[in-house]
């Protein structure tokens, strides 16, 4: 068995508040430990999540927030994986625990984010890709975001009606979570009504950035029961894994994908190979699952994820949708929490929230949008570079 | 003043006018990309030698753009030597966007002059079996394309400053009849 338990889950409410993300980190680190009932000196290991936008602080964000919480001694560990940052940090920590190496792990990520367009680190750098795509063709994150909806369109039939249909569904979602930072519902309209970004999507269809914060306190299952948790939600799978040669899905911040003329692309695509493997550690499937939190960077790819997790077959998101299935409510509700379209990205943090949010419906204690008797979930993300993760949790 | 003629990237697309007069193209004839400073959105003729450049493994035959000059990326190649090869002149739309907002540095724009939209394609090579993005050609919106439809590379300017013609490639679509050979 290679269950961890989550004893403890905190953030701190996204919003732009203008602090240090050491101080939404460090909040969110204080909160997990409270829920778990235990004292920071009871942490045997820390793990951080970079943010590339902190400066130094930022890329040793373990010891930053162990330093902020008080130094104790702890084991520290610092990951970057870019929008995978935190299940990366998940995913160290449990391999820390599951070798025995620490029986309780705090992990935290939090993010400082500007407003506007993501824009690569300064300096004149030729040999990095993420340069490049500003240096040579001023290409956005969302313009990325807006050949995935246009292909879908061309593809499979999708609207922009269906693309908005996410942002309201979300949106109705985030007004029920006290720690979105958007919590007023949208309306299909307002959506039609902003202006357009990287056509076909719109303003409200694509995320914001935000300030924010997010952690666990994750334990060994013998730990847990020791200290009065004898039926913890469960992290039961983390998948972490890298694409198969040759890519063939044109990705952030590549300007071209790999070659298919040698060796022939592989069945599955990256992101479904994400969840793929994560459905094989937690040895479940997607009919076994109660809810999904997934990296709606733009509403369009929510319904990529769909197919990508395996809800419904490829080229069937904008149908799922259409039918309820994944609002509250329905068969299989997806970004209960509101998602990215209620929070903005706050990079390193969001893969934790996600877990945070799967933790809080596990438990039956996710308030107004609490998923009836839920008792499996599956969270998945995508970063830049061929980072990837889902983690799986269940009760 | 004259400017010189210099690619946003050095050895991704052929270079047949680098000093700014009329220059070698890949397939030896006469380029006509001369720029006076105004660009080439007029460039009168196509231009058939132009390309951009990849590589290609000698061993395995995987092609790289950009190029990747030092190993083979395929996890089961043996390992070969990366040679230079011209991509695909022509394509098929994979997918398209625009920018309606400027984008960061070190994208460069003027600040002081309204933001004028570009569009992005992405546009699938079948002999490389990949997807290349570029600019459109100037003049190319959203509403002149679509999934699927043939384009070709084209050479183009990024922009200019007081010494350089930053030069780059653009995709347009084929005109109907044009009677070009594809690639």
């Amino acid at each position: 068995m290679t269950d961890v338990a989550v004893l403890g889950a905190g953030m701190h409410p996204w919003g732009k508040w203008g602090r240090s993300f050491v101080s939404y980190g460090t909040a969110a680190a204080r909160a997990a430990l409270a829920d778990a009932g235990l004292d920071w000196r009871d942490v045997g290991s820390v793990v951080g999540a970079d943010t590339v936008r902190g400066g130094y602080p930022g890329y040793v964000a373990g010891a930053t927030f162990a330093r902020a919480l008080g130094w104790q001694g702890a084991r520290v560990t610092s990951v970057y994986a870019a929008c995978a940052s935190g299940a990366q940090a998940i995913g160290t920590a449990r391999a820390q625990i599951l070798a025995g190496l620490a029986d309780v792990v705090l992990v935290v990520g939090a993010d400082a984010a500007p407003k506007g367009f993501f824009a690569p680190a300064g300096g004149d750098r030729p040999d990095d890709p993420d340069w490049l795509r500003f240096r040579v063709l001023g290409a956005t994150n969302p313009a990325y975001f807006g050949l995935y909806a246009r292909r879908r369109m061309a593809l499979y039939g999708d609207t922009p009606e269906d693309f908005a249909q996410v942002k309201v569904k979300n949106a109705a979602a985030g007004a029920l979570n006290p720690l979105a930072r958007y919590r007023t519902p949208v309306s299909a309209a307002e959506v039609a009504a902003s202006a357009v970004v990287a056509d076909p999507l719109r303003l409200l269809d694509i995320c914001a950035t935000s300030d924010g914060g997010a952690a666990l306190v994750l334990s060994s299952m013998g730990f847990a029961r020791r200290h009065g948790h004898p039926d913890p939600v469960r992290i039961r799978a983390v998948s972490t894994v890298t694409p198969v040669y040759p890519r063939t899905v044109l990705d952030l911040p590549d300007v071209a994908t790999d070659s298919a003329a040698a060796v022939p692309a592989p069945r599955r695509s990256f992101r479904s190979s994400i969840a793929r493997a994560a459905y094989e550690e937690a040895g479940l499937g997607p009919e076994e699952l109660s809810l999904a939190e997934v990296y709606d960077l733009s509403t369009a790819l929510e319904l990529e994820w769909y197919e990508d997790i395996g809800l419904c077959a490829r080229g069937e998101g904008a149908k799922l949708l259409r039918e309820g299935a994944t609002a509250l409510g329905g068969r299989i509700p997806v970004n209960a929490s509101g998602g990215l379209a209620s929070f903005g990205e706050a990079v390193p943090a969001q893969a934790i929230a996600q877990v945070c949010e799967l933790t809080w419906q596990l438990r039956g204690t996710a308030g107004d949008r609490q998923v009836p008797g839920a008792r499996a979930g599956i969270t998945a993300n995508q970063g830049l570079f061929g980072h990837g993760s889902a983690v799986v949790a269940v009760r | 003043m004259a400017r010189t003629r210099r690619p946003v990237v050095a050895g991704w697309f052929t270079d047949g006018d680098a000093d700014g007069s009329t220059g070698r193209t890949a397939d030896g004839t006469a380029g006509s990309d001369k720029t006076d400073g105004t660009g080439v959105a007029a460039a009168p003729v196509p231009h058939a030698g132009f390309r951009l450049l990849g590589t290609r493994c000698t061993a395995c035959a995987s092609v790289f753009f950009p190029r990747e000059d030092d190993w083979c990326r395929n996890p089961g190649c043996p390992g070969g030597e990366l040679v230079e090869t011209p991509l695909s002149r022509r394509g098929r739309v994979w997918s398209y966007t625009d920018g309606r907002y400027r984008p960061p540095a070190p994208y460069v724009s003027d600040p002081d002059a309204p933001w004028e939209p570009y569009t992005l394609v992405a546009v699938e090579l079948a002999a490389e079996a990949m997807v290349v993005l570029g600019q459109a050609a100037p003049g190319v919106r959203t509403a002149d394309l679509a999934v699927g439809m043939e384009v070709e590379v084209v050479p183009g300017v990024l922009h200019e400053d007081a010494e350089h013609v930053w030069t780059t490639w653009h995709w347009r679509p084929v005109a109907d009849g044009s009677g070009e050979a594809g690639a």
